[in-house]
C-alpha cells in the first residue's frame, strides 16, 4: 500500500534535519538542545507509527514505496520501501532511540547538542539503511552510519576510546568495502542497482561464491560473528551507555538484515554450498562465546559477549534454512528457523538495550563498571533491583518474556536440521542463565559491597521512566509475539520460497 | 587564413584573463602595502569575470581556432570553470594567511593569475606546442610562487627542488612528443590520433615515445615513481601556494593527460594504460602507505595527493569515455577537497604561527565546531566514506575499472584506500577527541571562513546530489 505523504522518507530526513538544527543550537543553552532533541525524536517515532498501522500483512511486496532517479546516468534510484522485514526493525529504531535521548538526558555534560545531534542523525540514516531498496542508496546509508557512531564512541567513551572507535570504524569500514566492489560487479551484469533486480540476477556458481564472501565480510563484521567479532567488546564497553545502547539494539542488526536482503535472496546457491560455515561460526558463538562471557569482570563486556551469543541464534537460524530443506520428512521448519532468527533480533533490541541501560544507571552513580565493585544493591535500590532482574531474565530466555520467543522458535527449527544443532544450541539457556544470573547475583544480591554502594539513590522518574517502557515492550513480545510474526510471515515466507530455487 | 574579431570568440576566456592579470600587473605596481586589498579584490573581479566569460562563449558543439591547435569543446570549458571555481577559493583563503605571514604581496594575485590562464590553455590545447606552451606559463608561475617568501630556506629549496625536477620532466615530455611526431608527422592531435589509427607507422617508435610521454604526464600528476618533488615543494612552498598548488593544477594536469594521451595518442591506449596501471597501483601502495608515518599535515596531504593520483589514473585505465568521466569527476572533486584541505591550515595559521603539524589540528571541535565540523566532511570525502562526494569519486571510477572487467584493480583501490582511511581518520581523531595543543583563539578573517564554509559545504552536497556534476562531466566526453 501507498501513504499519501512520503512516510519513509519523512522518517529518515526528519531526525537528520532535526539533528542538523539541534547542532546549530550549540551548547549555550544546553536544555533547548535536549528539548529539542526529544521533541524531534517523538515526533519521529509518532510519525513512524503509521508504517504499522497502515501495513498490509497479507502481502510480501514492497510498501511506502518511494522512487525518484538520483543519479539518472548510473540508473541509481532514491528507493525506499518496507517488507514484513525491515520494517519492525524501522519502528525498533524509532522506539530506541528516544530511550537514548532520555538517557542520556543528565549524564552528559560535555557538549550535549552534538550528542544529541549525532544520535538524531544516526536515527534518520539507520532507518535508510531499513528503507533502502536501491543498492547504493544501501550502501550510502550503510557507510554514512559509520561517521556519527565513530564520533560519540570517540568524544563521549571511556578511557580507551580512541583505540575502540578507530577499531571499530576499521573493522566495519573493511567489512562493507568489498560489499561495493560486489554491488558495483552485480550492477555491471544487470545495468542495475535495484535490490528486487538483484534478486533475480543469473548468477553462476564462482560468481556466487565470491559475492557471498563479499557481503559476508561486510554483514559478520556488523553482526559481529565470530571471529570478527573482537572489535564489539571494546567499542561496546568504551561507548558511552547511550552508544552501546544503538550499537547492540540497531546497529547488529543491520548485519542480520543485510544477510536476509542480500545474502540469502542474492546468492542462495552459495548460501547453501557454504551453510555448514556459517553454522559452524553461529554455533561457536553461542557456546564459546557463552563461556567467554561467563568469566568477564566488566559488567558492559560480559553484555557485549552475551550480545555475540545471541546473535549467534540469529545467523543460526538463518542459514539452518538449507539442512531443513534437505530434510524430506519435515516440512515448514524453514519459515520457523527465519521467523525465530528475526524475532530473537527484535528482542535482543529491547533486552540488550534495557541490560547497557540499567549498567549505565549503576556507571552514571559510582562511575565503575567491574563486578566486584558492587553487591546488595537491591538494599538500596530496590526498584532498580527489581528491573535488572527481570531484564536479566529475559536476557537468559525465561519463558513469558521476548528473549525465550526467539531462542525457542530457532531450538526448535534447529533439531529439524539436525538434533546435535539443536542440543548445542540449547546449551545457551544453560550458560545464558549462568553467566546472567550470576553477575546479578554478585551485583544485585548479598551483602552491601562497600560505602559507595551503601550511598546509591534509587533510580529517579527519567530512568524509571526509560526502563519501564523497555520492560513493557519485553514483555508485551514474550506473552503476545503474535503481530509481530503476522507482520513479517508473508515476507519471511516469500523469501524462503525465493531462496529455495537455485539461481543456477 | 584571415581573422575576423569575431572568430575569436571562443578564446574570449584567455583573452580576458591575460588582459586582467595584466591589468592586475599594472595596478598592484600603484599600491602601497596598505591599500593592497585592492588587487586582491580585482583578482577575485577578474576570476568572476573569466567565469562569466567562459559561461557565455560554452556550448555543446567543438570549435577549432588557429589551424587546429586550439579546441573550446564542452570539455574544455568544464575544465576552465572549475579551474576558476577553484582558483576563487584559493585567492579567498590566501589574502588572509599572506597577511598574517608578512608576505602580502601583489606578485601573488600576477602569479595566480598567469598560471591560471596557463591551464585554461592546457585545457584547449588541440596541439602539443599549445600544451606544452600552457603548461609552462603554469610551471614558470608555479616556480616564482613556491619561493614566494623569499626569506624562507625551506620555501627556497623547495623551489629549486621544483624548479630542476621540473625541467626535468619537462624535457622529457618534449623529447616524447618529438618521437610522436617524428613518427606521425603531425602536431595538431587530431591528425596524429589518424595518423596512429591509419597502422602505417612504425609502432616502436610511437611507443618509445609514449613512454616519455607518460613520465611527463605522471611527473605532472605526482604519480609514483615521479612523485618525491611532492611532498618537499609541498611542504617547503608557504600554505597559501601550497593550496594553490595541490588544487587546480591538478585539473590542469588532468587536462594534459587527456589532450595528449586520448585526444593524441589515444590509439595507442593498450599501452598507456599498461604503464599506467603500474603507475595507479604503485600511487595508490606508496601514497597510503607512506602518509600514516607523515606527522606533518602538509607533508601527510601531499602523500594523500598521491594515492589519489593513483585512483585518477584507474579511470584512464578502463580507456573509455565512461573511465575517463569518472577520472574527471574525480579530480574536481579531489581539487574542491585539496584546496579545503588546506586551506584550513591557512585559517587556523596565524600572525607568527604558521600551522603545518597535524597536532596543530587537535581540540579544533572545542575551539572552533563549525570548522571542525566542514575538516570533518573534507577528511572523510578524502577517506571515500559516504555521503560525502568523495564516495562517489571513488564509486564511479571504481565502476569503470569493473566494466572492463578489471575487478581485482578495484579491489586493490579499495584495500588501499582501507589503508588510507587510517591516517584521515587519525587526523579526525585529533580534531575531535584530543585536548587542544595550542590554546590561543583562531584568527581568521570571513573571506576565509566563508570560502571554508562553502568548500565544505560544497562537499556534502554534492555527495547528496551528485548526479549533476556527473552529468556535466559525461556531457564532457559525449556520454
Amino acid at each position: 500500500m501507498t501513504a499519501d505523504w512520503p512516510i519513509l522518507s519523512v522518517t529518515i530526513w526528519l531526525p537528520i534535519i532535526g539533528g542538523l538544527l539541534v547542532l546549530f543550537s550549540g551548547d549555550r543553552a544546553p536544555g533547548v538542545s535536549r528539548w529539542m532533541a526529544l521533541c524531534f525524536a517523538l515526533l519521529t517515532l509518532a510519525l513512524s507509527i503509521p508504517l504499522y498501522t497502515g501495513f498490509d500483512s497479507g502481502t510480501a511486496q514492497m510498501q511506502f514505496v518511494e522512487n525518484l532517479p538520483w543519479i539518472p546516468s548510473f540508473n541509481i534510484h532514491y528507493h525506499l520501501g518496507v517488507d514484513g522485514i525491515s520494517m519492525p526493525l524501522i519502528l525498533l529504531t524509532t522506539f530506541i532511540t528516544v530511550l537514548v535521548i532520555i538517557a542520556g538526558w543528565e549524564v552528559i555534560q560535555y557538549k550535549p547538542s552534538q550528542y544529541m545531534a549525532a544520535f538524531l542523525i544516526m536515527e534518520g540514516v539507520m532507518v535508510g539503511v531499513f528503507a533502502a531498496l536501491d543498492a547504493m542508496l544501501f550502501y550510502v546509508f550503510w557507510e554514512a552510519m559509520l561517521i556519527p557512531m565513530f564520533i560519540i564512541i570517540g568524544i563521549w567513551g571511556g578511557p580507551r576510546r580512541v583505540y575502540a572507535t578507530i577499531k571499530f570504524f576499521l573493522y566495519t569500514f573493511l567489512g562493507s568495502v568489498f560489499m561495493l566492489v560486489a554491488l558495483i560487479y552485480m550492477y555491471f551484469k544487470s545495468g542495475s542497482m535495484e535490490i528486487l533486480v538483484f534478486h533475480d540476477l543469473k548468477l553462476n556458481m564462482t560468481e556466487q561464491v565470491l559475492i557471498f564472501i563479499a557481503f559476508l565480510l561486510a554483514f559478520a563484521v556488523k553482526v559481529p560473528m565470530w571471529p570478527v567479532h573482537t572489535w564489539l567488546p571494546d567499542a561496546h564497553v568504551e561507548a558511552p551507555t547511550g552508544g552501546s545502547v544503538i550499537l547492540a539494539a540497531i546497529m547488529l542488526k543491520i548485519g542480520g538484515y543485510g544477510f536476509l536482503r542480500f545474502s540469502l535472496p542474492i546468492t542462495p546457491d552459495a548460501s547453501h554450498t557454504l551453510d555448514w560455515m556459517i553454522i559452524a561460526m553461529s554455533l561457536i558463538a553461542v557456546v564459546y562465546i557463552g563461556f567467554v562471557a561467563l568469566v568477564q569482570q566488566d559488567m558492559k563486556k560480559l553484555i557485549a559477549y552475551s550480545s555475540i551469543a545471541h546473535m549467534g541464534f540469529v545467523t543460526l537460524g538463518f542459514f539452518i534454512v538449507f539442512m531443513i530443506f534437505a530434510r524430506a520428512d519435515v516440512h515448514g521448519g524453514a519459515v520457523l528457523g527465519v521467523q525465530g532468527g528475526m524475532v530473537q533480533m527484535v528482542s535482543h533490541g529491547f533486552v540488550s538495550a534495557a541490560m547497557f541501560l540499567c549498567v549505565g544507571v549503576l556507571y552514571d552513580r559510582l562511575h565503575s563498571r567491574q563486578i566486584s565493585d558492587y553487591g546488595g544493591v537491591v538494599n538500596v535500590m530496590p526498584w532498580f533491583a527489581a528491573f535488572m532482574v527481570f531484564f536479566s531474565m529475559a536476557n537468559a530466555g525465561l519463558p513469558g518474556t521476548s528473549g525465550f520467543v526467539g531462542e525457542f522458535m530457532v531450538i526448535l527449527a534447529a533439531i529439524r536440521a539436525d538434533f546435535w544443532f539443536a542440543v548445542l544450541a540449547a546449551t545457551t539457556l544453560i550458560v545464558g542463565a549462568a553467566y546472567t544470573l550470576w553477575m546479578v547475583k554478585r551485583v544485585v544480591f548479598g551483602e552491601v559491597g562497600s560505602e559507595g554502594v551503601a550511598a546509591l539513590q534509587d533510580i529517579n522518574g527519567r530512568e524509571a521512566l526509560v526502563l519501564g517502557s523497555l520492560a513493557i515492550a519485553v514483555l508485551i513480545l514474550g506473552l503476545w509475539p503474535a503481530p509481530l510474526i503476522d507482520v513479517m510471515n508473508a515476507s519471511i515466507g516469500h523469501l524462503v520460497q525465493h531462496i529455495g530455487v537455485s539461481k543456477l | 587564413m584571415q581573422y575576423d574579431l569575431t572568430s575569436l570568440q571562443p578564446v574570449l576566456p584567455e583573452i580576458f584573463m591575460l588582459g586582467a592579470a595584466c591589468l592586475v600587473l599594472v595596478v598592484d605596481l600603484f599600491l602601497s602595502p596598505r591599500t593592497r586589498n585592492w588587487s586582491y579584490g580585482l583578482t577575485l573581479a577578474a576570476l568572476l569575470g573569466a567565469i562569466a566569460v567562459t559561461v557565455w562563449t560554452a556550448g555543446p558543439e567543438r570549435q577549432l581556432l588557429f589551424d587546429g591547435s586550439y579546441v573550446r569543446d564542452p570539455l574544455s570549458d568544464l575544465l576552465k570553470l572549475a579551474i576558476l571555481g577553484v582558483d576563487l577559493l584559493v585567492v579567498a583563503y590566501a589574502r588572509d594567511y599572506l597577511e598574517q605571514q608578512g608576505i602580502y604581496r601583489g606578485e601573488f594575485y600576477t602569479l595566480t593569475l598567469f598560471s591560471s590562464l596557463g591551464m585554461m590553455v592546457m585545457a584547449s590545447a588541440d596541439n602539443f606546442l599549445t600544451a606544452y606552451l600552457g603548461l609552462e606559463l603554469l610551471a614558470l608561475s608555479m616556480y616564482a610562487l613556491v619561493a614566494f617568501d623569499r626569506d624562507s630556506r625551506k620555501g627556497a629549496e623547495a623551489a629549486m627542488k621544483y624548479f630542476v625536477l621540473g625541467a626535468l620532466a619537462s624535457g622529457m615530455l618534449l623529447y616524447g612528443v618529438s618521437m610522436l611526431y617524428g613518427a606521425t608527422g603531425a602536431i595538431n592531435f587530431p591528425e596524429v590520433a589518424a595518423a596512429i589509427g591509419s597502422g602505417n607507422v612504425d609502432e616502436t617508435v610511437l611507443v618509445f615515445g609514449l613512454v616519455f610521454v607518460v613520465l611527463g604526464v605522471g611527473f605532472k600528476f605526482g604519480a609514483v615513481p615521479f612523485h618525491m618533488w611532492v611532498p618537499d615543494v609541498y611542504h617547503g612552498a608557504p600554505t597559501a601556494v601550497t593550496l594553490f598548488l595541490g588544487s587546480a593544477p591538478k585539473i590542469a594536469a588532468f587536462a594534459l593527460a587527456i589532450r595528449l594521451l586520448v585526444d593524441g595518442a589515444g590509439g595507442l591506449s593498450a599501452h598507456w594504460s599498461d604503464m599506467l596501471t603500474i603507475l595507479a597501483v604503485a600511487s595508490l601502495a606508496i601514497g597510503n602507505v607512506v602518509a600514516i608515518a607523515q606527522d606533518n599535515l602538509k607533508r601527510m596531504l601531499a602523500y594523500s595527493t598521491i594515492s589519489h593520483v593513483g585512483f585518477i589514473f584507474l579511470g584512464f585505465i578502463a580507456a573509455n569515455d565512461r573511465g575517463y568521466g569518472a577520472a574527471l569527476f574525480y579530480t574536481l572533486v579531489y581539487a574542491l577537497t585539496a584546496a579545503g584541505g588546506f586551506g584550513l591550515l591557512t585559517l587556523i595559521s596565524r600572525k607568527g604561527f604558521d600551522a603545518e603539524n597535524l597536532h596543530d589540528l587537535k581540540g579544533l571541535n572545542e575551539r572552533s565546531p563549525w570548522l571542525a565540523a566542514m575538516m570533518l566532511l573534507i577528511l572523510f570525502s578524502m577517506a571515500g566514506v559516504p555521503p560525502t562526494v568523495g564516495f562517489f569519486a571513488k564509486l564511479f571510477v571504481l565502476e569503470a575499472v569493473v566494466h572492463v572487467d578489471k575487478v581485482w584493480l578495484a579491489a586493490v583501490a579499495v584495500f588501499f584506500s582501507l589503508i588510507g582511511a587510517f591516517y584521515y581518520l587519525r587526523a579526525v581523531k585529533m580534531m575531535y577527541f584530543d585536548k587542544p595543543f595550542d590554546t590561543q583563539p583562531i584568527v581568521a578573517s570571513v573571506d576565509s571562513r566563508l570560502a571554508f564554509s562553502v568548500n565544505g559545504v560544497a562537499i556534502l552536497l554534492l555527495g547528496i546530489f551528485p548526479a549533476g556534476l556527473l552529468q556535466a562531466c559525461r556531457a564532457a566526453f559525449g556520454g
